[in-house]
């Protein structure tokens, strides 16, 4: 059961249409301002390109031989984004800052813009990535074999010439693309939005087609997963597929650490994911939705691959089939050629994104950190003048993308068929694994120098090459065996399999071990053993120290003359004439002047411009090609340190700035609480007026009137007359009580008033309250009593002003007590503290809305006509004379059970107002 | 026909003024101490004019013109305050009270007031 080729080809190429439309969406949407990527999830999405077709083929081929040995792959990147976000976040933090855009821009950016560091990382990249471009050919050829090809579903076949082979013209037809794709437009920018929103795209469409199929043949073909793992663990073989230790070394556990750690690596260093987690970026904070959405993506594309890799073993049979295809040919053997169909362009999406961002990122490489170095040795590149290098600079990059696909191709046909798509894909992170101690060192410790890293990476890389590349190479026939059985020139210690003896160990662990042990002891050895140039040490300072840089304070490591003639025309030759006028407005307009043509030619602009070409041609070729276009004084150790000096003291002072701006805002904070604590005092005192204003008119009313009827009329009764001359009298009191209170509680309140302190004794205050208003409880019935303590210690108060509150507080509940029933209790206290008299009634009480306005001026509690006497000052006015003593004063009450006013006066008092007479 | 007053104030002595004067001048005369009180008198019996007191207790006069002026238009109604804001003032005139008297005030002007705003009402039945 297959398909027509036709329909098969015609099928991919509408799909490469589709991701073509948008990224030319995603472009356009860009220039206008208008990101599609800007999102979070695009970004978290993107970021999954790093699930190629080895992990949409190769992870069901490695299950069905090694079980669960597939996941330490996507356990690395996992733990990677959960764990080291904070790390990616510097990385992007840098990169941003100076404009970098690829790993060995990173590296060599960090250790003084060095050529030659920038020109390794590069080479050690190509070389290592070969075999992983050559991965993809291989499993889209094998794919496309299966689909369309008569019987032979293994992808031994080779043909006969080279010019016959399918895989080829499928290298060059992918090339074309990616030309099509990525370096289509004239200004060189180091970002792809349009690539970024294709890569996206088909991270979706892959794990909805390796879903897809996972869900086919888990339920359509079996019976879900109980019944795929129940065959398995009965069928001894496969049993040991859902063992953690299957296929046990003796180092097992090493193993699956070494795996997981390379993984780790791989997921910051490949070119491409460096390219999409780090250049490509939108905005820290997306990284925090990666931190968990990238996972979850691995999560969910890992899910049926065991159950895929025992289907196929029961379907098939074990060694029948190729396992690294059992995604395309379970699906075909059961006559689902659609599905078929839409898994193949799921994996084509896989491998066509790995190849896409790869082969744009390491083409910039190339050209940036390979090709440039060396043009740029001839007089022609350097020097004040010359044409535009713009379209020489996108042809370089076209150029090394078909040659990197050729090189794919070639690795692919010499040493293909040897191994499974799982090992080639390890050789080439392995290979990446060695920029980590570098770039990791590079960030943290500002002792890492250039010569350390050039060591470390060599001695890793020759190891690398020794311990995986060679042995892969002879495993494929193209070399003799001979060095691996019994080590070069029969010296078995240098077995590149077995080094110094370490056996036990599979090549990967072992090849991984050494490398990065000799990479990282040669790093930090050398490192420690020279002294860093002034460059490498202010580029130290300014990745190490990223975070602590703010705008504007950021030091200059540059100094010397400069023309700004001479930097426009460099501009307008790497970055073309538009670009470069827009670097030199943006510039101006930054630091404040009116045109291009006053911009003063100084370090801050060398270093703008420098940036900005460095996100062209790469750091190393920026700060070669601006060297050449100003004369520049070299930078002394003593420079950068003066440099950095002048940087923090423009620091201090920006924060001196600031803590003045902050100083000020609060000052203007406590003006504004100042002046509406003024204004509610307004308000109060208004409200007061009104108050007092009222509290007057209404008696004078009565007065005015009962007088102005008894002028009116000669005639009035003498019994009416009387009454209502009593009236006015008792109206008059009520006037001239109120102005005496009135007097009193302003005096009190600001502090006017006298106070006659002297030794009092309270229980002889109360007494005597008592005694001047007991009459008045006869009249009405009620009892009055005093109970608790009677021998009390002396305080310092004045006496009068204690017995006009003990007679307020008498009075007030005489007015609420029932007539002849009415109960008052009077209780003393005394502790350590001081004395707390309370009295208590049996009226009618007070509901705890009341309780909280009992104390403000002229709010009179409960019925009108019982406090007829009453001016609704008293209780303020005994609150404050309790308050000037130091006590306080309450009310409990519950309504219907009486109310007990309270107040406590402290032994050591300290007055609040007033003075003490 | 005699005219009915209503006295709403809480102040006792007031209220025996008014009484007193209102009875004086030949009016019948109705009390109420409260802005409850007064309410419902007013929808149980309504009199010809209100002497409203402003600061009342349970509800206050402008309450209480707030709830009768749309159910009664023709009542006559003079606010009496103690306060003399102007801001009560626009208040109850808003409110659509007929009269506006500020205590103290001269008996002989509030019953010249009454008076005329009884006539006013008077008139306006005959025609």
């Amino acid at each position: 059961m297959t398909l027509p080729v036709a329909v098969v080809i015609a099928v991919s190429f509408a799909y490469l249409g589709v991701l073509f439309a948008i990224a030319w969406y995603g472009d356009r949407r860009a220039r206008q301002g208008r990101s599609i990527i800007s999102s979070p999830w695009v970004y978290a999405l993107s970021i999954a390109v790093y699930c190629t077709a080895w992990t949409y083929f190769g992870s069901v081929g490695r299950a069905s031989v090694e079980g669960v040995w597939f996941l330490p792959i996507y356990l690395g990147p996992m733990l990677a984004m959960i764990l080291a976000w904070v790390v990616i976040r510097k990385m992007v933090r840098i990169a941003k800052t100076y404009r970098i855009t690829s790993v060995a821009d990173f590296i060599a950016s960090r250790y003084g813009k060095s050529p030659l560091i920038a020109g390794l990382v590069t080479l050690i990249t190509v070389v290592g990535i070969v075999p992983y471009i050559a991965l993809q050919l291989k499993a889209i050829s094998a794919g496309f074999g299966l689909l369309t090809g008569p019987s032979d579903p293994t992808l031994t076949e080779t043909p006969l010439h080279w010019w016959q082979d399918s895989t080829l013209y499928m290298a060059l037809a992918l090339a074309g693309f990616i030309i099509l794709f990525g370096t289509r437009h004239l200004d060189m920018t180091e970002r792809h939005e349009g690539m970024v929103a294709a890569i996206a795209f088909e991270s979706i469409v892959k794990l909805v087609a390796f879903l897809a199929v996972g869900i086919f043949v888990t339920y359509g073909m079996f019976n879900g997963l109980g019944d795929l793992f129940g065959r398995a663990m009965n069928d001894p073989a496969m049993q040991q597929l859902l063992r953690f230790d299957h296929g046990a070394t003796p180092h097992l556990y090493s193993q699956w650490f070494a795996l997981i750690l390379l993984a780790m690596l791989s997921v910051l260093f490949l070119p491409r994911q460096f390219q999409v987690m780090v250049v490509e970026n939108v905005d820290e904070r997306h990284l925090k939705r990666a931190a968990w959405v990238f996972p979850l993506y691995l999560f969910l594309i890992n899910l049926f691959v065991l159950p895929i890799a025992i289907a196929g073993l029961i379907h098939f049979g074990p060694g029948q089939a190729n396992p690294d295809l059992f995604v395309l040919s379970l699906p075909l053997a059961e006559g689902a050629r659609w599905l078929a169909l839409f898994v193949f362009i799921g994996g084509l999406s896989a491998a066509t994104g790995m190849v896409i961002v790869e082969s744009i990122a390491v083409s910039t490489m190339i050209c940036n950190d390979l090709v440039m170095p060396a043009l740029l040795k001839t007089r022609r590149f350097r020097g004040r003048s010359g044409g535009d290098l713009t379209r020489l600079l996108k042809s370089i990059r076209r150029l090394a993308i078909v040659g990197l696909l050729l090189l794919g191709y070639l690795y692919f046909y010499l040493a293909g068929e040897a191994y499974a798509l799982v090992s080639i894909g390890l050789i080439s992170f392995a290979a990446v694994a060695q920029f980590a101690p570098a770039a990791l060192g590079g960030m943290y410790w500002k002792g890492a120098t250039g010569a350390g890293v050039l060591a470390g990476l060599l001695v890793g890389f020759g190891l690398w090459i020794w311990t995986l590349m060679l042995p892969s190479i002879a495993k494929s026939g193209w070399m003799a065996t001979d060095f691996l059985e019994h080590g070069p020139f029969g010296l078995s210690l240098l077995k590149p399999e077995q080094l110094l003896g370490l056996s036990g160990l599979d090549p990967i662990t072992h090849s991984l071990f050494w490398s990065l042990f000799g990479n990282i002891a040669a790093f930090v050895a050398v490192s420690l053993y020279t002294r860093a140039s002034a460059r490498e040490a202010s580029q130290a300072l300014l990745f190490v120290d990223v975070f602590d840089r703010r705008g504007g304070s950021e030091p200059v490591f540059w100094q010397g003359q400069a023309r700004v003639d001479d930097l426009v025309n460099l501009s307008e030759r790497l970055l073309g004439r538009d670009a470069a006028r827009r670097l030199f407005q943006e510039h101006a307009r930054d630091i404040g002047v009116a045109s291009i043509d006053a911009i003063p030619a100084d370090a801050r602009l060398v270093q703008r411009v420098e940036t900005r070409l460095a996100g062209a041609i790469g750091s190393a070729s920026a700060r070669v090609m601006v060297a050449s276009a100003v004369d520049e004084e070299p930078l002394e150790i003593d420079d950068v340190m003066r440099i950095l000096e002048e940087a923090s003291q423009l620091r201090a002072y920006s924060q001196a700035l600031e803590d003045k701006s902050r100083s000020l805002e609060r000052a203007t904070e406590e003006l504004k609480t100042a002046n509406q604590q003024l204004k509610s005092l307004d308000r109060l005192k208004d409200d007061f007026m009104s108050s007092v204003t009222h509290e007057l008119r209404t008696p004078l009313t009565s007065i005015r009137a009962l007088t102005e009827m008894m002028r009116d009329d000669p005639d009035m009764p003498a019994a009416q007359r009387q009454e209502f001359l009593t009236i006015i009298v008792t109206e008059s009191e009520r006037l001239s009580r109120l102005v005496g209170q009135v007097l009193d509680l302003a005096r009190i309140e600001a502090g006017h008033a006298e106070w006659h302190n002297s030794d009092v004794d309270l229980y002889a205050i109360v007494k005597q309250a008592m005694a001047s208003i007991s009459s008045r409880f006869e009249e009405k019935g009620a009892a009055l009593e005093l109970c608790g303590d009677s021998r009390l210690a002396p305080l310092r108060a004045d006496a009068d002003r204690l017995v006009q509150v003990m007679l307020n507080l008498l009075s007030n509940a005489l007015k609420v007590i029932p007539a002849g029933s009415g109960q008052v209790v009077v209780d003393l206290q005394e502790n350590s503290d001081g004395v707390t008299v309370t009295v208590s009634d049996n009226g009618p009480g007070i509901s705890k809305a009341e309780q909280a306005e009992v104390f403000d001026k002229f709010r009179q509690v409960g019925d009108r006509d019982q406090h007829r006497e009453g001016t609704g000052l008293g209780l303020p006015i005994s609150r404050q004379i309790i308050e000037h003593f130091g006590g306080r004063m309450w009310v409990e009450s519950e309504p219907g059970q009486g109310a007990t006013f309270g107040f406590q006066l402290p032994r050591n008092q300290q007055p609040v107002t007033g003075k003490p007479a | 026909m005699t005219k009915k007053i209503l006295i709403a104030d809480d102040e006792p002595n007031i209220v025996i003024s008014l009484e007193y004067l209102m009875k004086r001048e030949g009016f019948e005369v109705l009390v109420a101490r409260d802005g409850a009180e007064a309410l419902q008198m007013i929808e149980a019996d309504p009199p010809d004019l209100v002497l409203l007191d402003a600061m009342m207790p349970k509800k206050t006069g402008f309450e209480v013109l707030q709830a009768i002026r749309p159910t009664h238009p023709g009542l006559k109604i003079i606010m009496l305050t103690a306060k003399g804001r102007d801001t009560d003032l626009e208040k109850g005139r808003a409110l659509g009270a007929d009269d506006y008297v500020i205590k103290p005030f001269s008996t002989r002007e509030l019953v010249e007031r009454v008076r005329q705003l009884l006539d006013q009402s008077g008139a306006e039945t005959e025609t």
